[in-house]
């Protein structure tokens, strides 16, 4: 009996370029595919800001704005940014499920592309913003919210919460492969992510806020994102907190990117 | 012969803990090593350094001749990997884990189906194939997850406490198809908790403690490696234990158990039956049982580690740090 090795096709070396793409794309198909079983899921996340725009819309949108109508208009290009901000956690829960579970390392134990799991995880998360960027949208728009300015705005708004979610999935990613167990993402987020809209100008104009608040407020970057979505879908000036916001989106990619990838590499 | 799996110097440390303390391991091809060991002795940290999961700190393994750092890409080509937990997408369905891994091994569309339906049908989850896994009970799970694990007909595969938890049914059913699995040729290493699982299975045995090899052979090497066979005797009346339990000692000089209405005791010389016979015909004490009989291995693991293999609640952390 010869050994299997040299009775074996030589094994290739590593995966290709192709293989990879390939890979990433299942991966991606098997984070997606759960859409297919359950299009209301989504809505899992998203859930809390419907509630937030009922909510906030009917009993306080009255007495913040004058008028429920008024109020959400204002209201929905701020729950749009605290929901894609949740949303970028989806990434970390996804992950650590993964881990805790074992299916990392029946990837792991694959011969596929090592960045594949992960790469496969964020494009499905990003369709799934877009997915729940569309339904909050629609939401608001069969209770009269307006898109004001052009579908150019809309796909603006769009693609600068994309963008900035990409960037805080580095962020995700990081906490994903730390923390202990999914509740602890789960935990994290809430406790980060309540706080940080709440003293932002996306639920409630920040002129009204005592002065130390406003003053956190101007540079928390939630308000600059806020304002941004604002202005491009119901008007106002763009350029500044638009810059603004991708400026700090560099900064969660400079910081934790090589941060994320060395707890990765070290994992994997 | 080549060998499929050889380890040499396995170290791997986690702070002051070693998972891993100077580990050598050789599995023959087609043969099924079970390496046994109680909670915490190593065994999950040996399989992820083989499965390429994890770097040892010291040492050197292969798989079918590649090594597990360098090529540890054509080792995972030839691998499957069941873990302790059942390693499935619980919101996918059962054809969906299987497709998935078919299709990250390259399968065309239609070959993934394919595999995957031969494979449910293989494990008795045909029926069940198109519900979300989180819906099957814990031995399907176990099921689909080594199905899984062989999508890609690994000639090596890891099986890690493979049937913790599981119901005898359910257990026995996966030894049925462990005993297929090896009937195809394929070389397993296979760690247990279970004595009863090493024994039923295993060509070879391997016993960890501590991150060490503390002994290696088959299992019935293993049972007369220790030397000691097992005296049970039984006396008809219950008041005669006590007895039975001096004459035992005066006779093999060590102090007996008693267990449930029997006296036992490891004995190194069989000509002591005899003579503990004659001592209980003069007292007058009868026996209606009264054996020699070969340790099971659960004495052997006793006497080797001077440990029970289930009692381990203080050393069993290392494990879940990995």
């Amino acid at each position: 009996m010869t050994t299997m090795s040299t009775a074996m096709p030589a094994a290739a070396k590593r995966v290709g370029a192709g293989a990879t793409v390939r890979q990433t794309m299942t991966l991606a198909w098997r984070s997606l595919v759960q859409i297919k079983h359950n299009p209301w899921e989504l809505l899992d996340l998203s859930i809390q800001p419907i509630m937030f725009l009922l909510l906030f819309t009917y009993v306080f949108g009255g007495a913040i704005s004058g008028s429920t109508g008024d109020y959400l208009q204002f209201a929905l290009p701020g729950l749009l940014v605290q929901n894609a901000l949740f949303y970028t956690l989806s990434t970390a829960i996804g992950l650590n499920t993964d881990i805790t579970k074992g299916v990392f390392d029946r990837l792991r134990s694959l011969p596929i592309a090592r960045t594949a799991p992960l790469a496969g995880r964020i494009i499905a998360d990003t369709f799934k913003q877009v997915w729940a960027f569309a339904l909050l949208v629609g939401f608001g728009m069969i209770l009269g919210f307006r898109v004001t300015t052009s579908v150019a705005g809309l796909i603006g708004a769009l693609a600068l919460l994309v963008v900035v979610s990409l960037a805080m999935a580095w962020l995700s990613v990081l906490i994903g492969l730390k923390a202990a167990n999914p509740e602890k993402v789960q935990m994290i987020a809430f406790s980060t992510m309540m706080p940080l809209t709440f003293t932002s100008s996306a639920l409630v104009p920040s002129q009204t806020f005592p002065g130390w608040l406003e003053a956190w407020s101007n540079v928390n970057p939630v308000t600059h994102l806020a304002d941004a979505i604002r202005a491009l879908l119901i008007g106002g000036e763009v350029a500044q907190s638009a810059m603004i916001s991708l400026l700090w989106a560099l900064g969660f990619v400079v910081v934790f990117a090589p941060l994320a990838i060395r707890v990765f590499r070290n994992h994997a | 012969m080549g060998h499929a799996i050889e380890a040499e110097g396995l170290v791997k440390h986690y702070g002051e803990t070693k998972a891993l303390d100077g580990v050598d391991l050789v599995v023959p091809q087609g043969r099924l090593l079970g390496v046994l060991g109680p909670n915490g002795a190593g065994k999950t940290t040996a399989v992820r350094v083989l499965a390429t999961l994890l770097r040892p700190d010291a040492g050197t393994a292969r798989v079918n001749g590649f090594d597990v750092r360098r090529d540890a890409h054509q080792v995972r080509s030839m691998i499957g990997l069941t873990g302790q937990y059942a390693a499935v997408d619980e919101m996918l369905t059962g054809v969906e884990n299987l497709l998935m891994i078919g299709r990250l091994l390259g399968l065309s569309r239609a070959d993934a189906r394919r595999r995957a339906a031969e494979l449910l049908e293989r494990f008795s989850l045909s029926d069940a194939g198109g519900r979300a896994a989180k819906t099957f009970s814990g031995g399907m799970r176990r099921r689909l997850d080594l199905a899984a694990s062989l999508v890609g007909r690994p000639q090596v595969l890891f099986l890690d406490e493979p049937t913790t938890g599981l119901d005898p049914r359910s257990r026995n059913e996966l030894w049925d198809v462990v005993r297929g699995l090896m009937a195809d040729g394929v070389t397993v290493l296979l760690t247990t908790q279970y004595l009863e699982e090493a024994d039923q299975l295993a060509d070879d045995i391997v016993v960890f403690d501590h991150g060490r090899v503390i002994a290696s052979g088959t299992s019935d090497e293993l049972k007369s490696r220790t030397g000691a066979q097992v005296l049970e005797v039984r006396p008809v009346q219950e008041a005669h234990l006590d007895l039975v339990v001096q004459v035992v000692a005066d006779v093999i000089d060590d102090e007996p158990e008693i267990s449930g209405g029997k006296v036992m005791a490891a004995v190194h010389d069989p000509a002591v039956v005899p003579a503990i016979v004659r001592r209980l015909d003069d007292l007058g004490v009868v026996a209606s049982e009264l054996s020699l009989r070969r340790s099971s291995l659960d004495e052997v693991f006793l006497s080797l580690t001077g440990h029970r293999a289930e009692e381990e609640a203080g050393v069993g952390k290392e494990e879940a740090l990995v």
